[in-house]
């Protein structure tokens, strides 16, 4: 049957279509709706796991039971999981076994751009490429396959292009969902050294293997496509970046590859030698021409393009033809300057009052992944750093053993509840063993949001929405060692009183923990009822502009200087009523 | 009525106003029709009130997802500064449909820009005969059905006048759409109407 998917959907399809057991996975831009997808299949067991290593290894242990598996992740997720792929690759698979990454070129919603295709190459498991939501469901399904003939891990790779672009799928009856026999064989599952050395040998062997069958089969082995057309011009190219070829470059001969590690020299070759000039055109690292130029095959490729950000038809089309490039309609001088529009913490988030405080402290800030990030930006200007999933936690410790203690006194680290789960823990108990006198707070708005709202540990709920065991932040903190005293529970909505807080904690010469809790202003439990908001007495008013100063979304200044609220967008949150020192806003009683 | 089209569409707006549902309803739409299609979302920051795009393209076989600068047909804005954002992407002869809705971002509230008047007529000016500019009170429309939330379908009604689509197969793409919200139908439909009869002016 014919539907338009997103490539996720695609994914998640083929997928179901191949009789996968099990999905576990930790969300995360651009992956997330894999996953979400796989979850209304009530039939294939799925979860969100606390982080991408754990959602590895529960899906390398389905497999290893029998049961096909695959667990999904954005292209930094795939360095919380490095560790049990690259052995992973040395077991091999009983049921087949997919680990689904997706890069985001061009940085989309990321922290930095990095290249996953050398993951494939430094772990030596075999990764598929699809370039549409077709090929997402023909590729998922094939891996699963490729991984049971091969006995080993495949990865497919996405990236943002493919898994939000929305095309049209051909949907097939799904396989019976069946769980093979298992039969204990330390030699190949227990990765001792012993063993390790003779699995190797057979990792080698197994990659050759694949190159041979590529070379005899490439369109059904590697799922390469050889498209020739005009000879004076062939381009090698794979994923999203083939699409931009055929659009600049339609009567080019074209090298798409399928499998894009390990690649087949027989292949390569005998593309070359049927053109007169090659090209390779790839996003990010120059990982194909690299090893295409290995093989002493004459191309061109980075000297042409860059290693920045993504491709454009426009580009191919600039530095490979002589055509006229499209002219817009508009003369960009005649038009006016116009104000930026950057993505900002919502109207009614609560988490703001808490930033608020940490500007008027002046405190140093070790930030972290989420939609807390955005703290960063005006008007909070509040974060000082960001680097990785829980590093807000190790870089406060790291401050306070530069300074011996010193700095704990004005340093502050902030992480989310869900990113707090994912790596903040093992951090935590970390500074606490090692005696730093660390003041963390956990933003605490029950749910993983910037990802657009998954459940964690600490929610209650799982991935279908269905009653679980909650974790206790704070009973968490304290089984780590922190002392009951200084693990304090404050409403950020309630700045001034947060700002107390963490000046007493941040005093205290032990590690202190600082739990800023209320919901996330875009799920049900945060929400105010529509019709309830802020409201504001104008005779109270004095104009002191202190409530436009949170810079809520939902709170204007008028021309007069008065403040408005916009009923649509104001979630009663009561931050701006706390800003005012003259009681002329108050709270709508819910 | 054809039943066909081949056009590069941007929906251009922000955050919250209904772009990435308006794109998938004209994937739905074209593939209905048995087209190719293509609609790229860009996610992640959709939800905090950034600016954001969707690219629609539907032809009889469509390749790369992007539109790119001076290759769009149409560009829907959905908000009046945003039409400015995204305006290079239109080719000449290209038309935009621009929401005279405005919503300021932080630079304005925090004073440290003003909102620019005269947009349409500076968008009319920098085009001259290259485009033509139709601008419509998408959210009033929208909100005399009852809500400022179908102000998306709205523009697409506007968007109806330039393809040679039946009402049939708009409307059965708005129900499918809709599918899982099946009350907000006759409200979307309604908006389609009033915005097809708004953008015929």
């Amino acid at each position: 049957m014919k539907k338009i998917m997103l490539g996720n959907e695609a994914v998640a399809r083929g997928a179901y279509e191949a009789g996968v057991k099990f999905v576990s996975s930790y969300p995360g831009t651009p992956s997330t709706e894999i996953t979400e997808e796989i979850a209304k299949f009530p039939e294939v067991a799925c979860e969100w796991a606390p982080n991408e290593k754990c959602g590895a290894e529960a899906a390398i242990g389905c497999s290893v039971r029998g049961g096909r598996a695959m667990t999904c992740m954005k292209h930094v997720g795939m360095n919380v999981c490095a560790d049990p792929l690259f052995t992973a690759s040395y077991t091999g698979v009983n049921g087949g076994l997919v680990f689904c990454v997706a890069d985001d070129p061009g940085m989309h919603s990321s922290q930095n751009e990095q290249d996953s295709r050398n993951y494939a190459r430094a772990s030596k498991v075999p990764m598929l490429e699809p370039s549409d939501s077709e090929e997402c469901r023909l590729f998922t399904k094939y891996a699963f396959e490729m991984s049971e003939k091969y006995d080993t891990p495949v990865i497919l790779r996405l990236h943002t292009r493919v898994s939000h672009s929305r095309s049209v799928v051909d949907t097939k009856d799904p396989e019976p969902i069946t769980v093979k026999e298992y039969v204990k064989n330390p030699p190949k599952y227990v990765m001792m050294p012993a063993f390790a050395i003779g699995k190797h040998v057979v990792v080698e062997e197994r990659t050759k293997k694949i190159i041979e069958d590529v070379s005899n089969d490439p369109e059904n082995v590697g799922l390469h496509k050889i498209e020739m057309r005009d000879t004076k011009l062939g381009i090698i190219t794979d994923g999203a970046a083939y699409q931009y070829v055929r659009d600049a470059l339609p009567n080019a001969s074209v090298l798409k590859l399928g499998l894009v590690w390990p690649l087949s020299e027989k292949v390569i070759k005998d593309f070359a030698s049927k053109v007169d000039r090659l090209v390779i055109v790839e996003e990010l690292d120059p990982f194909l021409e690299t090893e295409i130029r290995a093989m002493g095959v004459k191309c061109e490729g980075k000297e042409l393009f860059t290693m920045l950000g993504e491709y454009t038809a426009r580009l191919l089309k600039e530095k490979l033809t002589d055509e006229e490039l499209p002219v817009p309609a508009f003369d960009p001088a005649k038009l006016p300057e116009i104000p930026g529009r950057p993505p900002v913490l919502c109207a009614g988030c609560p988490h703001k009052g808490l930033f608020l405080a940490l500007k008027r402290l002046k405190v140093n800030v070790t930030g972290d992944i989420g939609c807390y990030t955005l703290g960063a930006l005006p008007p909070m200007q509040a974060v000082d750093t960001v680097v990785c999933m829980g590093a807000s936690v190790g870089m406060a410790h790291g401050f306070d053993k530069a300074t011996d203690h010193e700095d704990s006194k004005k340093t502050v680290g902030v992480i989310g509840d869900s990113t707090f789960l994912h790596s903040g823990v093992t951090n935590l108990m970390n500074a606490v063993y090692n005696g730093s006198s660390i003041t963390l707070i956990i933003l605490d708005n029950s749910i993983t949001g910037m990802t657009g709202h998954q459940q964690n540990p600490s929610t209650g709920k799982n991935i279908r929405l269905e009653a679980a065991p909650a974790v206790s932040l704070e009973k968490l903190c304290e089984s780590l060692g922190v002392v009951p005293e200084a693990i304090r529970v404050v409403d950020p909505v309630d700045t001034f009183g947060c700002e107390q807080v963490i000046k007493e904690e941040l005093a205290r010469d032990v590690v202190s923990v600082v739990i800023a809790r209320r919901p996330c202003a875009l799920i049900p439990t945060g929400r105010a009822k529509k019709g309830v908001e802020a409201s504001v007495d104008y005779d109270k008013c004095r104009k002191c502009g202190a409530c436009a100063r949170i810079m809520c979304p939902a709170l204007t200044i008028d021309e007069a200087g008065f403040p408005v609220i916009d009923a649509e967008s104001c979630n009663n949150c009561g931050l701006c009523v706390n800003m005012c020192r003259f009681d002329a806003l108050s709270k709508a009683e819910e | 009525m054809d039943n066909q089209i081949n056009a590069s569409i941007v929906l251009a707006g922000v955050g919250g106003q209904g772009t990435l549902i308006a794109g998938k309803l004209l994937g739905i739409l074209a593939m209905n029709l048995g087209l190719d299609v293509k609609v790229s979302e860009v996610h992640g920051m959709s939800q905090r009130g950034g600016s954001v795009v969707t690219y629609v393209k539907i032809a009889p076989e469509v390749h790369s997802p992007i539109i790119e600068e001076g290759t769009a047909d149409f560009i829907l804005s959905f908000e009046e500064v945003e039409s400015v954002r995204w305006a290079k992407l239109l080719k000449k002869g290209g038309t935009m449909i621009v929401n005279t809705q405005r919503i300021k971002s932080l630079p304005v509230l925090m004073g440290q820009m003003k909102y620019p008047e005269g947009i349409i007529e500076s968008l009319k000016n920098a085009s001259g005969d290259d485009a033509k500019i139709v601008p419509i009170d998408a959210t009033a429309l929208s909100l005399e059905t009852g809500t400022t939330k179908a102000t998306n379908i709205v523009m697409l009604g506007a968007l109806s006048n330039y393809f040679g689509v039946s009402d049939e197969q708009w409307q059965k793409a708005i129900e499918e759409a809709f599918a899982t919200k099946p009350k907000t139908i006759p409200g979307n439909l309604s908006a389609f109407e009033k915005g097809r009869t708004a953008g015929q002016a």
